[in-house]
């Protein structure tokens, strides 16, 4: 190996666990706030009960098939520049980033719903409320608000791969960054998986 | 290095694992509607860590990883399922 070759040596596995490292701290700032979840909704069941009422689990649903397919789409497109085939990977990531728009617009109606009805933090309508409704509700826009954040996130990171697949700086030899991006992408969706239930879901 | 000793997964199997993920999302949201009470976020934390351990296995390729990685990720993550399911535990059965 030339002393050319060996400066531009990626290693794969330690850029990946470098990527895993991070997913660990994303995984405890979710945590913190699960953790506060729990408390809280031990400490004002009724509270929670009535407020979670509130939340439409069918957008819910639709949000969570919506992260799934869309995970699969990243799975697939991993798949594609593996097999040399960037076209292919570059149409998946393109459906990917439709699918985060797709759950963005249903988070902006959702959101524009709550704040129709003057349901968001602060408001005159939340101050009357019991305080563990103001908590739910309180929980309920800083956690799907930090997710929607990384969904924001991902899809930037998403659409800087793509171009990068287009000019064939990545490709079926070099795809580290593709498949960090495709982990960033999968924790989006993990989170998710627990954010459904616990938010939409138990009432 | 370049990646290519790493495994490639099949759009087979990634629709597979979709299909599976999908079933247990329909699964949980019908398990609400049974009304178990304090059982009930059990069940939901249960049905959401299954689909989680899937999407670590096959979509982000954990199952075919060096056992470094699987172990500190399969670490880390029953460290934090621990922590969550402990405090869950204690606020609900004080």
């Amino acid at each position: 190996m030339s002393l050319t070759e060996h400066s531009e040596h990626i290693d794969s596995d330690t850029g990946k666990m470098g990527m895993w490292l991070f997913l660990f701290t994303e995984l405890f700032l979710f945590g913190g706030l699960f953790i506060v979840y729990a408390v809280m909704r031990s400490k004002y069941a009724n509270d929670f009960h009535h407020a979670a009422l509130e939340l439409n689990a069918f957008v819910g649903a639709t949000n969570t098939v919506v992260l799934l397919v869309s995970s699969m789409t990243v799975a697939m497109s991993l798949t594609a520049i593996q097999q040399k085939r960037s076209g292919k990977a570059i149409g998946l990531i393109l459906i990917t980033l439709i699918l985060a728009g797709v759950f963005m617009v249903n988070k902006y109606f959702e959101w524009g719903h709550k704040f129709g009805l003057h349901l968001y933090p602060g408001s005159d309508v939340m101050k009357t409320m019991p305080h563990g409704e103001i908590m739910f509700f309180g929980l309920y826009f800083m956690m799907t608000g930090l997710h929607a954040l990384h969904v924001i996130i991902g899809g930037i990171l998403l659409t800087i791969i793509m171009i990068r697949i287009n000019s064939g700086k990545i490709n079926s030899e070099h795809y580290l960054l593709q498949e960090n991006g495709a982990l960033y992408w999968h924790l989006v969706d993990l989170i998710w998986i627990f954010l459904f239930p616990l938010l939409y879901l138990i009432t | 290095m370049k990646n290519h000793d790493n495994h490639i997964s099949s759009d087979s199997l990634n629709w597979t694992v979709l299909v599976v993920l999908l079933i247990l999302t329909t699964i949980s949201i019908l398990a609400i509607k049974l009304h178990l009470g304090a059982f009930t976020v059990a069940l939901a934390l249960i049905l959401a860590s299954i689909k989680v351990t899937i999407v670590l296995t096959y979509f982000m390729h954990l199952k075919f990883e060096n056992m470094l990685l699987r172990l500190m990720v399969g670490g880390v993550f029953l460290l934090f399922a621990i922590v969550i399911a402990i405090t869950f535990i204690d606020y609900y059965f004080r």
